[in-house]
């Protein structure tokens, strides 16, 4: 079984979803969701398989396949994961059918973002309220939606399996396409600034990296094999360049501070489906490139580098979540927590540790599963309201109880309270960080502090407190859950408490990989053991 | 009694261009003997077919590397590959000057005598069938331009560059609508183009100046001479310096690089949209492949000296390119500065030294022509009661009106925009990368920077087209006819397929990239 081809099927088989969807009749927006969600499923049996098949210990690279594409300038079709990859492969299976499933009827009824219509599964209802703020147009593909969203799928995998650093780039770059769509033809106020800001911001990342992709390819000797580039030796100045090159791209990516003006804005105007898609997988394209290109390829101006970027991710840490305390539109506050949390990760990468750096990893899933259920829940209070601003809000958990809790939970393991998976990398990356560099761990532990604020009062504002009586007139919040929804959050929730309480299955897949990826750079030190884990997790 | 030696002709290396310029005397006599109803069918056959048969006699010659004429036209690998590149585009830009659904009567005026903006004048553009001459205008500035790819010396290739230039200006001027600015235009590129011509004529003077002295060989201006006094010649180097220059001015002028460039915006919007195409493909194939000729060939052994000259005129083009085309709110414009900005990427390519930069430059150049002439296809779609609807303003929701070529147009303003899985991304790769391998690190970055700049108005047209709501004014798309549906598709097909799977066209100009001397 583990000759089957499997990165490769798995990152076509999106594609050709999408086309099946894509074809269908507009008029037929159901069928278009179920084939979807059930071509979704599909790629998350097959990740599982693969997760079973994975060798715990094996090879740092399994599932390597090889084609050649364009042999003139030495491209192939090369797939291969490591423990990193592979988890991020995972989480990516998980949060795609969710995402279909909790988007169900956003692109329904004209306007763009979730209509206040949903009432229950089966009803396709098209006689809500126009929203304020969000212009109400017709006649949008729902086929389109979901053949878009697959399409993404598609990208966001090919980008992590990818092994041949041209096909990378292919991915990097074509990923944007979809998610420009997602977000301009799909997303509620503001969207066609906010997709052209993100769309730009991308590509000019893009196209540094494309300048270091090129320097890269001509000093390695015409290849552009990871394996083969990585035991490349590049002269100092070079390198300093050509991993600035690729750090700027996965910087904006990520995105870390001064270059993330442009989450906010496309975070708020997408739909809360492909919001939860783009900070909670598309964004980790960046951390992932750090960790698998910036790191190894150039491992000494990864070093010099280090301190700048250990002073922008203490800085995205502290002063993301400032602008988060102030935020009053829930999906921009969610986005600048984002930021924040993204300041976490690169300190854990840039401190050198494999204990940060396996928390820095861990970090990256559980940030994928807990700002993923924050986005959809937030998602489903805005489409209920009708209004992202939290000033429209308040004491809604007398009105809707569960989506209530649900929002608390999800906004409790955002602020890693232990118990919650984000608990143990925040822990991981603190100590790590701890060891080898105290003033950067003290300061990076004042954004816990800060994390508090912003979850918690948001939480107050929007579901404690007096009832706001305007929101009793709002047909949409005399509805509680659905069963579509307690679908969605419930497998969030348990993975979240999962791997609260026991990481190991992650752990073990990544710390090879981590171990080998801080081995490149010249570091070693005893990775962090079960034991360790479990302690902190206690 | 010195006897009279004629140079051997090899009448099969020089077929593509002989069938061309026949094809054209053809067409001369198609208009003074067929009866006008049936001289459009005629006309257009008689062009197209002459293509084919061209293109069938390099496909056939592939494997010639020679000179011939007595030294006059070298017919190898680049050449061959770029007057096979000429050809494709150019039996592409014939289908779109041959539709005549989408407009009564085409694209082109009836009588272009007749005063613009008179009733006579309003009448023709109601509907009166086009001229016919467009094809034997056509005709021979496509032998023109097979005869400026190949030329080997320095005359030749000035009458080849005359020879496709007097039809153009012509072209230009023949709009059935806006007269008055397409009229402008010709004017505009006929003066411009003049000076350019006596720049290039002035060069091969001073350069000829320069071959005079050189040991064993008489004074010429064939390429095997100039290379040959670039190393050895006694006399002055300002005569070489100034000879290139004025040379470069004329064949840059062509190549629409900056400073240079100030006809193209006005031209590409005036001139008739199917002739704008066939300027943005063939043109710039012509004229880079001169450029490629004289500088990797001729004045090879001047490398140190011409780099960084034009070196700086890639990087202004760039710039120029990139920058004014944010400003622009005219599509047919705005399309002209984004040529003279792939421009500047093609010379990044030429000033690339080593075969794969000629290799790369002729790879980005058919890649280009494609697109272009698919971008240039769309916009004879997209019009209104008064002709094609250029402003930009007025393509706004045109996602909503008519999705299918509002895609199409957006893939290929991605492709322009040099997103991965589209020839605009092979093609730049195809050229920065053997510049930066030769050392050019500052015109790659350059490159780069630009294409950033650039890419923000490709993306507004994008944003128009389908972020906006449809305006009471926006224009629907016109249902094409069989030859501009052609075109189009065959222009998106390959810029997808150069994007996809490149690796079968890089061979062929991988295998072409020498030349010969």
């Amino acid at each position: 079984m583990s000759d089957f081809p499997f990165l490769s099927v798995l990152t076509v088989a999106p594609l050709v979803g999408a086309l099946v969807v894509a074809l269908l009749p507009r008029h037929r927006p159901e069928l278009a969701k179920q084939v979807a969600l059930g071509w979704s499923l599909l790629v998350l049996a097959l990740s599982v398989v693969m997760w079973v098949t994975w060798q715990t210990g094996g090879e740092r690279f399994q599932f390597r396949e090889s084609y050649p594409w364009i042999p003139n300038w030495g491209v192939n079709f090369t797939f291969a994961a490591d423990g990193i990859a592979l988890v991020m492969l995972m989480l990516i299976a998980v949060l795609v059918p969710l995402v279909i499933l909790a988007s169900w009827h956003d692109a329904d009824g004209g306007s763009g973002a979730p209509t206040a219509t949903d009432r229950g599964a089966g009803a396709d209802r098209q006689d809500g309220p126009a929203r304020a703020g969000i212009p109400a147009t017709s006649k949008r593909s729902v086929p389109m939606y979901f053949a878009l969203l697959l399409v993404l799928e598609c990208t966001m995998i090919g980008v992590f399996a990818a092994a041949d650093v041209f096909l990378f780039y292919v991915f990097f770059e074509v990923m944007l396409v979809p998610m420009y769509f997602l977000i301009g033809s799909y997303g509620g106020h503001q969207r066609q600034y906010a997709a052209v800001k993100f769309f730009l911001y991308s590509l000019v990342g893009g196209l540094f990296m494309l300048a270091a992709v090129i320097g890269l390819w001509v000093v390695g000797g015409k290849t552009f094999d990871w394996v083969a580039l990585s035991q490349v030796d590049i002269s100092t100045g070079t390198e300093r360049w050509l991993f600035l090159g690729f750090f700027l791209a996965f910087a904006i990516k990520a995105p870390f501070f001064p270059f993330h003006t442009w989450l906010p804005d496309a975070g708020g105007a997408a739909p809360a489906g492909a919001a939860a898609l783009l900070v909670g997988v598309l964004d980790k394209v960046g951390t992932f490139g750090i960790l698998r290109y910036c790191l190894p390829l150039f491992p000494d101006a990864a070093k010099w580098f280090a301190p700048w970027a250990l002073a922008l991710g203490l800085i995205g840490i502290i002063y993301a979540a400032l602008l988060a305390v102030g935020q009053n539109d829930l999906k921009r506050l969610v986005s600048y927590t984002s930021i924040a949390h993204f300041g976490f990760i690169g300190v854990g990468i840039f401190a050198f540790t494999s204990q940060a750096a396996t928390g820095a990893v861990l970090y990256m899933v559980n940030h994928g599963l807990a700002t993923g259920l924050l986005f959809l829940v937030v998602g489903m209070l805005i489409a209920r309201r009708g209004s992202a601003l939290i000033s429209d809000f308040g004491g809604a958990g007398k009105l809707v109880p569960v989506l209530a809790g649900v929002l608390f939970f999800a906004g409790l393991a955002s602020l890693a309270l232990p118990g919650t998976a984000p608990f143990i990398s925040e822990f991981l990356v603190l100590i790590g960080t701890f060891t080898v560099n105290k003033p950067v761990a003290v300061i990076a532990t004042l954004g816990i502090i800060l994390a508090a604020a912003y979850v918690l009062w948001m939480v107050q504002r929007t579901t404690q407190g007096t009832l706001n009586p305007a929101l009793t007139e709002v047909d949409g919040m005399k509805r509680d859950l659905n069963l579509r929804e307690k679908v969605v959050v419930a497998p969030l929730i348990a993975l979240i408490v999962l791997l609260g309480f026991y990481p190991k299955p992650v752990t073990d897949v990544i710390n090879p990989a981590v171990q080998a990826t801080m081995q490149d750079i010249g570091r070693t030190d005893p990775a962090p053991s079960v034991g360790n884990v479990q302690e902190a997790a206690k | 009694m010195t006897e009279l030696k004629l140079p051997s002709i090899d009448y099969a290396a020089l077929a593509p261009t002989l069938i061309m310029l026949g094809a054209a005397l053809v067409g001369v006599l198609v208009e003074a003997f067929v009866p006008r109803r049936l001289r459009h069918v005629v006309q257009l056959s008689v062009a197209l077919l002459a293509v084919l048969a061209a293109l069938t006699m390099v496909v056939l010659n592939a494997d010639d590397r020679l000179i011939t004429i007595g030294g006059a036209i070298a017919v190898d690998g680049p050449a061959l590959f770029l007057q096979g590149a000429i050809l494709v585009l150019a039996a592409m830009a014939l289908l779109l000057i041959g539709e005549r659904t989408v407009e009564r009567g085409g694209a082109f005026v009836a009588q272009a005598a007749v005063t613009a903006e008179s009733a006579d004048d309003r009448r023709q553009a109601e509907g009166a069938n086009g001229l016919t001459e467009v094809y034997p205008l056509t005709t021979f500035a496509i032998g023109g331009m097979l005869i400026f790819v190949a030329a080997n010396d320095l005359l030749t290739m000035f009458i080849a560059l005359e020879v496709f230039s007097l039809p153009l200006y012509l072209l230009c001027a023949l709009a059935r609508r806006r007269r008055l600015l397409s009229q402008e235009a010709a004017l505009k590129y006929f003066m411009l183009g003049a000076y350019a011509s006596a720049f290039f004529l002035f060069g091969v003077a001073l350069v000829y100046g320069f071959t005079a002295g050189i040991p064993d060989r008489p004074a010429g201006v064939d390429f095997a001479t100039v290379h040959a006094a670039v190393t050895d010649s006694p006399a002055s180097p300002v005569l070489l310096f100034a000879g290139m220059a004025l040379l470069a001015i004329g064949l840059l002028f062509k190549a629409a690089a900056a400073p240079f460039h100030v006809w193209t915006p006005d031209v590409y919007q005036g001139a008739p949209t199917p002739v704008t195409g066939f300027m943005a493909a063939c043109t710039k194939v012509a004229a880079f492949g001169a450029l490629l000729r004289v500088f990797h060939v001729a004045f090879e052994g001047a490398r140190w000296d011409f780099t960084p000259v034009l070196g700086v005129v890639a990087v202004l083009t760039m710039l120029v390119g990139a920058v004014l085309a944010v400003t622009q709110t005219d599509i047919k414009r705005l399309l002209a500065y984004s040529s003279i900005a792939n421009a500047g990427y093609l010379l990044v390519g030429v000033l690339a030294p080593n075969s794969e930069g000629v290799s790369g430059t002729m790879f980005y150049l058919v890649a280009y022509g494609f697109s272009v002439l698919a971008a240039f296809a769309v916009v004879t779609l997209v019009r209104d009661a008064d002709g094609e609807a250029t402003h930009l303003s007025r393509w706004a929701g045109l996602g909503r009106r008519s999705p299918f070529y509002a895609a199409l147009f957006t893939f290929i303003l991605l492709a322009f925009a040099g997103i991965p899985l589209t020839s605009g991304f092979t093609s730049k790769f195809a050229v920065f990368g053997p510049a930066l391998d030769g050392g050019q690190a500052w015109l790659v970055i350059a490159g780069v920077l630009t294409s950033m700049v650039l890419a923000f108005p490709y993306l507004r047209v994008v944003v128009m087209m389908w972020l906006s709501e449809p305006g009471e004014s926006t224009p629907t798309v016109t249902v094409p006819g069989g030859l501009t549906s052609a075109a189009l598709m065959i222009g998106v097909i390959a810029t997808l397929v150069l994007g996809v799977a490149p690796a079968p066209l890089l061979d062929l100009a991988t295998g072409a990239a020498e030349f010969v001397r």
